[in-house]
């Protein structure tokens, strides 16, 4: 796969910079997700995080339950193991909540999280799982660095455990400049899982979250060798064929 | 006679297939000369094709319903076989079509393929660039995304800068006070069946025209002023059909390769093609942070920013943004030059369109992009995206404007006799 | 081809012919991703998945319809003497053996059910696609006359069928009444639109 990889690479050269900005839209770095659409247990794991996790308040609701099937899981096992609510396999992943109820209880109705991947972007949606942090000045007592004045709480604290925000002054040469100031996340308090094991299971998630953005993906690339093989012995042909009948006219 | 012959002869009593045949391919005779910029014609005619094809079978399954259409799009990317597919067929197929007649009409400028006998060959394809903006805007609003909400709401509101008449007639285009259910159903009545119907007819009319007077070619001179006295076929013309449908094949099937590099390995095109703002449902109450037409419509786009409010009306951002697409009807009768082609026009007319050509790329990427994205300049509240949005409109319309005299006074060289290469 | 005598006429055959070829195989593996897309949707296998039907509260002499593919489909618990009535309705009935295959191979020929207390059919009439009315009741209350021994009657155009969904003789119905597969999960659920396993 790793023409692919090259491929994609050059083709986000050749287009050019402000998209790359555009995608980002604040002003934090985000970090690069370490996400591999192959690794099938990784998305297992990730489908079993999303369900454990994001199902109850989140739906995503273009998405079938039986599409699971996609990483290598029969009906039964999606039955036992990632389904709660619903009864039937071939069912979209919605949830119970109605969308008033959610107004009232989070200020705003959950974003449906099917295709969140897809104008999100993996990055940020890696960077910003991983930056919450406590601020009593917010209703749910969170803030995130890359969202900030973000509705959801931090869900997953537990597994993280509690981050502070702390405000660096460097001094000396950067001071000279205006002072600038650096902030920085600090594990205050440690969850159940270590720092790395967070990561792992955020980046899981995630993984999760583009393969369900768009299911068909895999299925797209292969289809894509394949007709660019195709074509490449089509170009043969036609080809030869365009120098045969134009000897007539050099 | 053969059963194949007879048949032929049957059908040529009761309508023109031979004769037709014959003068649109095979006893059409197009100069021998053409080079790379020839190809974009007939892939024109292929994305024509792709498009409504592929437009049909997502019709099978598209909803025009504000409360179902997104909904209905992420079923035909999931829940339709291959329907992904075909969607990231159309999708792709939109914007290759500009890419494609953005080169088709940067050969006629090049080539000067505009020019007497062929201007109304130019005019309908002028026509068919409106009609295809037009056909591009309508089907933007249908996958009922962000981007496709807020730039409908964006484009139908520059309609209320007209005077006097503006709100009404925005409110009339929408049928609504805002972009709505109504909007979203009339716009897909135009996507799928008005423009549609009118572009069939005027690629018609555009090939009739172009096979009336004879195609032009890289030299820019006419290949009927020396024609085989006992045959009558331009000495420097070959048939269509074989010569450049194998040839015109060679360039579908190169196009193709670009094609499904795109669909198959990066349909969203770094945002470009499918905005990733449009995977978030179109919600009237919260527009994205920043937004931007699709790349083909941004140097016009730009243009329309460029221009300040005056009299506290936008309306001349309009009119500049609309001269900005109508001003290149009257080429044919702004180009004073003796030659066609810009292999012996002279220096002039040479530094103008390359001129022109940076300014309509600068422009396109300054309407991509927020007009603070630049900064300001030092001491001053003039930001700088203005600034070069400004310069390079004036330069744009200098291009056209300056025309008849710098053509008329170019150092032109001369034309040969019969074509070269 | 103007040029096919030309010497090299050979090669511009073969190139010609294979690019054609090529490029035929091209246009028909295009074609099929648009001829896939017209095939039933993910929604609407989903939607025609088995169905599973808990049928402790039906009581005999009862029947209840539930929804499968978007068909009727008809569960009737029989009691014994509609089943006596079956055998009796051998003469009357234009197929009494089932020949023509419309019900799954695991169901009895003559009563067309799994277990023979339980009916399950499709409720479309095999004439034109009404639903047939259920006309249980054995005799004049029926309405049908005093030989009536139960079944199922068409309203359109007046095709009746007995207690295993086998049409009569003489009616404007060909054929008897189809039964999906169906397979029991217990003694109490059944799974319409699955063989047994």
């Amino acid at each position: 796969m790793n023409i692919m990889r090259l491929v994609r690479r050059l083709a986000v050269l050749a287009f050019l910079a402000p998209a790359v900005a555009f995608a980002a839209g604040g002003h934090v770095a985000l970090d690069s997700a370490p996400i591999d659409q192959h690794d099938v247990a990784s998305l297992q794991r990730g489908a079993r995080n999303f369900v454990s996790y994001c199902l109850n308040c989140h739906s995503a609701q273009y998405m079938r339950y039986n599409r699971l099937a996609d990483l290598g899981l029969t009906d039964q096992q999606i039955k036992d193991n990632l389904m709660f609510a619903s009864d039937k396999v071939g069912d979209p992943m919605t949830i119970a909540m109605r969308a008033k109820d959610a107004k009232t209880w989070f200020g705003a109705q959950p974003p449906d999280l099917s295709v969140i991947a897809r104008s999100r972007g993996a990055d940020w949606l890696y960077t910003y799982l991983r930056s919450y942090y406590r601020d009593e000045s917010r209703p749910t007592g969170w803030n995130n660095v890359v969202f900030p004045g973000v509705g959801m709480p931090h869900v997953l604290w537990e597994l993280q455990g509690q981050q502070d925000l702390e405000v660096e002054k460097h001094e000396g040469a950067e001071a000279a400049h205006g002072g600038h100031a650096a902030e920085k996340l600090v594990l205050a308090e440690p969850g159940k899982l270590t720092p790395k094991q967070y990561d792992a299971f955020v980046a899981d998630l995630v993984n999760y979250l583009v393969y369900m953005g768009e299911p068909a993906r895999l299925q797209r690339v292969q289809i894509g060798i394949l007709t660019l093989l195709f074509l490449g012995v089509l170009f043969v042909f036609a080809y030869l064929l365009k120098k045969e009948y134009w000897k007539d006219v050099h | 006679m053969s059963k194949i012959a007879a048949l032929t002869q049957w059908i040529d009593d009761r309508f023109p297939m031979t004769s037709n045949w014959k003068a649109h391919l095979t006893e059409y005779y197009a100069p021998k000369n053409f080079n790379f910029w020839y190809y974009f014609g007939s892939l024109a005619l292929l994305v024509l094709v792709i498009q409504i094809l592929s437009g049909i079978f997502l019709t099978m399954h598209y909803k025009p319903d504000a409360s179902q259409a997104f909904a209905s799009v992420e079923y035909i990317m999931r829940d339709v076989p291959s329907g992904w597919l075909v969607r990231y067929i159309h999708s792709t197929g939109a914007s290759m079509f500009f890419v494609v007649v953005y080169l088709h009409m940067m050969r006629g400028l090049l080539y000067g393929s505009f020019r007497k006998p062929r201007e109304l060959v130019w005019i309908f394809g002028m026509l068919i660039y409106l009609c295809l903006m037009a056909e591009a805007f309508f089907g933007y609003l249908l996958p009922w995304g962000q981007m496709s909400y807020w730039g409908a709401q964006v484009i139908v509101n520059l309609f209320s800068a007209v005077p006097f008449v503006g709100e009404d007639l925005s409110v009339w285009i929408r049928g609504d006070y805002v972009v709505s259910d109504a909007t979203l159903n009339r716009f897909f009545a135009f996507h799928v069946i008005a423009i549609p119907l009118v572009l069939l007819g005027l690629v018609a009319a555009h090939i009739l025209a172009l096979h009336e007077v004879g195609s032009n070619n890289p030299d820019g001179i006419e290949i009927k002023k020396k024609k085989d006295p006992k045959t009558g076929i331009p000495l420097d013309g070959i048939a269509f059909h074989p010569y450049y449908t194998v040839k015109d094949i060679v360039g579908v099937v190169v196009f193709l390769m670009v094609f499904s590099v795109i669909i198959f390995f990066m349909p969203e095109v770094g945002g470009y093609f499918l905005e990733y703002n449009n995977f978030i449902p179109a919600d009237p109450l919260k527009t994205p942070p920043h937004i931007a037409p699709v790349w083909y419509f941004t140097p016009y786009y730009a243009m329309l920013r460029a221009v300040p409010a005056m009299l506290g009306s936008q309306f001349p951002g309009v009119i500049v943004m609309g001269l900005g697409v109508m001003v290149f009807f009257l080429l044919p009768w702004l180009d004073r030059g003796k030659v066609k082609s810009i292999r012996y026009r002279g220096p002039k007319y040479k530094i103008w369109l390359t001129l022109f050509v940076i300014s309509f790329v600068i422009l396109a990427w300054l309407g991509m992009n927020p007009t603070d994205f630049l900064g300001k300049f030092p001491g001053s509240t003039l930001e700088m995206a203005t600034f070069l949005a400004r310069v390079f409109t004036v330069i744009y319309f200098a291009f056209f404007v300056l025309m008849p005299w710098y053509t008329a006074t170019d150092k032109e060289k001369p034309e040969p006799e019969r074509v070269t290469g | 081809m103007a040029n096919s005598s030309s010497p090299s006429g050979g090669k511009r055959r073969f190139l010609l012919a294979a690019t054609s070829v090529v490029g035929g195989i091209g246009a028909v593996a295009v074609a099929v991703p648009f001829v896939r897309s017209m095939t039933p949707s993910a929604r609407a296998r989903a939607a025609g998945a088995p169905v599973e039907v808990d049928i402790s509260k039906v009581e005999p002499g009862m029947m209840i319809t539930v929804e499968w593919r978007g068909q009727p489909v008809w569960i009737v618990h029989r009691t014994a003497e509609m089943l006596a009535n079956i055998p009796k309705m051998n003469d009357r009935v234009a197929d009494p053996e089932s020949s023509q295959p419309l019900q799954p191979a695991y169901v009895n020929k003559e009563n067309r059910a799994i277990k023979p207390d339980y009916l399950v059919l499709v409720g479309i009439c095999s004439h034109l696609g009404c639903s047939p009315t259920e006309k249980l009741k054995i005799g004049a209350d029926s309405g049908l006359g005093d030989d009536w021994l139960g079944g199922f009657y068409c309203p359109c155009h007046g095709s009746k069928f007995d207690v295993a969904g086998r049409v009569l003789k003489g009616m404007p119905a060909p054929v008897n009444l189809k039964v999906p597969p169906y397979t029991f999960l217990s003694d109490s659920r059944i799974l319409i639109g699955q063989d047994k396993s």
